[in-house]
């Protein structure tokens, strides 16, 4: 776009089609299998098995999504098994972005090795040694990637395998009843009362 | 109503016989048309490039509907491509959206449900012509269209009470407004303030039980959602099901037109389309109804090309898909120190509309509306829904996403956009969809007026979240849109069969067994939300198509 200033639609567009990452526009045809797939998961006690990651892979994917959304007083990423989202999307529908996580966890590897001297395991690391290695990478598109991973499996319905006991929703209030009464609000309520 | 409708019989014609009228499109205009002329006695086929679902396929899931797109058009399987004029070599990107399913988008739309005002018909005779623009009156006015308005909003349901600015009505609205939202009651204190009027939202959703459908539970699902209570008014529970009960209208999922065809003499003669199984089929008609929608009617058109037309059907005055129109938007967004909870219930429960009518004195033309609301699912919010100095990720993401989701609320702008003949909707040479039809190529960029009448109200919106006693508000800066939501003016509606594509009874200047109503028989953009203007255009255009029927005025190639 020529354009750098964003108009509503174009903002719209970007805060719900999510255009960093094209997986978001796949084939929906794959979508209901993903979704029963992921939902005896969800009905599941304990998480089940890693279907396309290896656990190394998917404990480095953890790591970073545990600083996206951190666990601190209430539960982040890591509780709500973001996880197991995401390696559901890469094992179905985003399978075309395995490349693109591969190679951003070699980088990820090689940079980490790199600055720190270690394996270049990025789980390893201290929160503080984290957050530092995510800021040099927060521009580019494999953070881009796993941070839209990330989000969609805290918010996304719980039967996608993440969002685990709705604690995504809890975290923003929302709740997914099918029916509300008036007042729905705090000013809706003030309003009414007088 | 839901458990009686799946006992009715459906009607199924032989592909190989002809019906007397044939509709392309059986969403928010296609769904009233089949039912008015199934109900006048017609035979009617409607083909719809989407699937026919029904509320049981209407669940909450944000990621389904809204990210993965599953009743609206897929640009993997459909691509666009999008430039800012025909300078630029067009980009593949998402450039419009519509709805794809039987219903169209009456089904995921948000049923905001504004009339247009009289001024609006008129606006050109008032205020003169604009230079480099087609900016015109429309050939019919408000009184013409003023019983068909009334129509719709019985014969569908819709829920509201007049504003102090709305053109005269003959009847009252069929159901009272919903309830008010947190939303309206900050708009209707920042209003009161600035000596501006909130006005109860018009909405296509029912406030109480009518006509055998349940009222609206507030799960507050509407936009991007088909609703499960059958509650919001789309053509889906409503009309194509009175359509269907007649018993002389089938309507056909997955049925994707690529020709409209043409005799010798240069009548319709029938459409060949794909069905589900990509199959080529045709289907006889003794006359053609298009309403797909503001981009597909005229791609449509421009690929029904033959030795009579050799510029694409109906399309001698070379105006098809030209006067693109989307409306300008802009908002604003704040963050309110108490819990609005704006994801309970319907969309919008206060507009306002003081800044409608142009005014000489801002020194550009344009009108618009306001609303205040903040349709956000949570996931959505995550990715971009906080303010634009908010960190993206960490601690501090985190807590502003626990404490702002319930917290923020949006006013939205609604804008006019003017007719320029280089906005258009044209074919792309290089890129193809899944069937291997051209791609909609839109090109498009804002008259500097509409930029500068986004900006304006984008400034009110603003003035209204201060008034409201916003914690903090911010608006990301107003610039050229590359996307649109409303597909209108591309098969404009006039007199002279040398500057518009169909004449006041929707029939096109050049073909005289076919029609076309739907957001591109637009002559002027409106003020934002122009389905009810779109749908009373159907039930007008329905009531010619029938006397001109009744009366042997339709010339037919069978």
């Amino acid at each position: 776009m020529g354009s750098k200033t964003i108009s509503r639609r174009r903002f719209f567009i970007e805060s719900c089609a999510g255009v960093s990452s094209a997986w978001l526009l796949s084939n929906v045809l794959d979508i209901p299998f993903a979704q029963e797939h992921a939902h005896q998961a969800a009905l599941s006690p304990t998480p089940t098995k890693l279907e396309f990651l290896s656990p190394e892979q998917a404990a480095e994917i953890e790591a970073i999504a545990a600083q996206i959304i951190p666990t601190d007083e209430t539960p982040g990423a890591r509780e709500a098994r973001v996880i197991y989202f995401i390696d559901r999307a890469l094992a179905t529908f985003a399978s075309d972005d395995r490349p693109a996580v591969m190679k951003g966890l070699d980088d990820l590897q090689s940079r980490v090795r790199k600055r720190f001297k270690n394996s270049g395991k990025f789980s390893e690391l201290k929160s503080k040694q984290q957050i530092e290695v995510l800021k040099s990478i927060e521009k580019g598109s494999f953070f881009e990637l796993i941070r839209t991973m990330t989000v969609c499996g805290m918010f996304a319905d719980p039967s996608y395998g993440g969002n685990y006991n709705e604690i995504g929703w809890k975290m923003v209030g929302f709740s997914d009843d099918f029916a509300f009464e008036p007042p729905f609000g705090f000013y809706d309520q003030e309003s009414e009362a007088k | 109503m839901a458990k009686s409708y799946a006992n009715i019989a459906r009607t199924k014609f032989d592909q190989n016989a002809e019906v007397d009228f044939l509709i392309i499109g059986a969403g928010a205009s296609g769904g009233i048309i089949a039912k008015e002329l199934a109900t006048a006695g017609f035979r009617v086929v409607a083909l719809e490039q989407g699937p026919y679902l029904s509320e049981k396929d209407f669940v909450h899931d944000e990621f389904k509907f809204m990210q993965q797109r599953a009743i609206t058009n897929d640009y993997k399987r459909q691509p666009n491509t999008f430039r800012h004029s025909e300078k630029e070599e067009a980009k593949v990107q998402p450039a419009i959206i519509y709805g794809r399913l039987v219903g169209g988008g009456s089904v995921p739309f948000a049923a905001n449900y504004w009339r247009l005002h009289e001024i609006d018909f008129i606006e050109r005779s008032k205020l003169g012509p604009i230079a480099g623009t087609g900016f015109s009156d429309w050939p019919i006015t408000y009184a013409e269209l003023e019983p068909y308005y009334t129509k719709a909003e019985w014969d569908l349901g819709v829920s509201g009470a007049p504003g102090p600015f709305d053109s005269p009505r003959s009847r009252p609205y069929p159901l009272p407004p919903l309830p008010i939202k947190s939303s309206g009651v900050l708009a209707e204190r920042a209003a009161r303030k600035l000596g501006w009027h909130a006005q109860p939202a018009p909405m296509a959703i029912l406030s109480k039980p009518y006509r055998g459908r349940s009222a609206c539970a507030h799960c507050g699902f509407c936009s991007y959602f088909g609703c499960e209570m059958e509650a919001k008014s789309s053509t889906l529970t409503t009309v194509i099901r009175e359509a269907e009960k007649t018993g002389r209208c089938e309507i056909r999922p997955n049925s994707y037109v690529r020709q409209i065809e043409v005799n010798k003499a240069g009548l319709v003669t029938g459409v060949t389309y794909f069905d589900e199984n990509r199959k080529e089929r045709f289907q006889a008609a003794k006359a053609v109804v298009l309403s797909a929608n503001g981009a597909e009617t005229p791609k449509l058109l421009l690929m029904s090309k033959s030795s009579k037309f050799p510029h694409g059907l109906a399309n001698s005055s070379g105006k098809v898909g030209k006067y693109l129109m989307f409306n300008g938007h802009a908002n604003a967004g704040a963050v309110f120190e108490q819990q609005l909870n704006e994801f309970k219930s319907v969309a919008v429960s206060r507009i306002i509309h003081d800044f409608y009518n142009c005014d000489p004195k801002r020194g550009f033309y344009g009108g618009g509306g306001l609303d205040t609301r903040f349709v956000q699912y949570p996931l959505g919010f995550a990715i971009r829904g906080l303010p634009p100095d908010a960190p993206r990720w960490g601690r501090e993401y985190k807590r502003m996403l626990a404490e702002q989701y319930t917290r923020t609320l949006t006013v939205l702008c609604h804008t006019t956009s003017l007719a320029v003949e280089s906005n258009n909707i044209t074919l792309d040479p290089h890129v193809k969809d899944e069937w291997g039809l051209p791609a909609v190529r839109v090109t498009y960029t804002d008259h500097a007026s509409d930029l500068k009448m986004m900006q304006f109200l984008q400034d009110r919106a603003k003035e209204l979240l201060d008034a409201a006693g916003a914690r903090k508000v911010w608006a990301r800066p107003v610039g050229p849109q590359s996307f649109g939501f409303h597909l209108l003016g591309t098969c404009r509606m006039g007199n002279d069969p040398k500057e518009s594509v169909i004449d006041k009874d929707h029939r096109t200047h050049d073909v005289p067994n076919l029609f076309i109503s739907d957001g591109s028989s637009m002559v002027t953009s409106g003020r934002g939300q122009p389905t009810c203007t779109i749908q009373a255009l159907a039930y007008r255009a329905s009531d010619r198509i029938v006397q001109l029927a009744k009366s042997g005025e339709i010339k037919s190639a069978l």
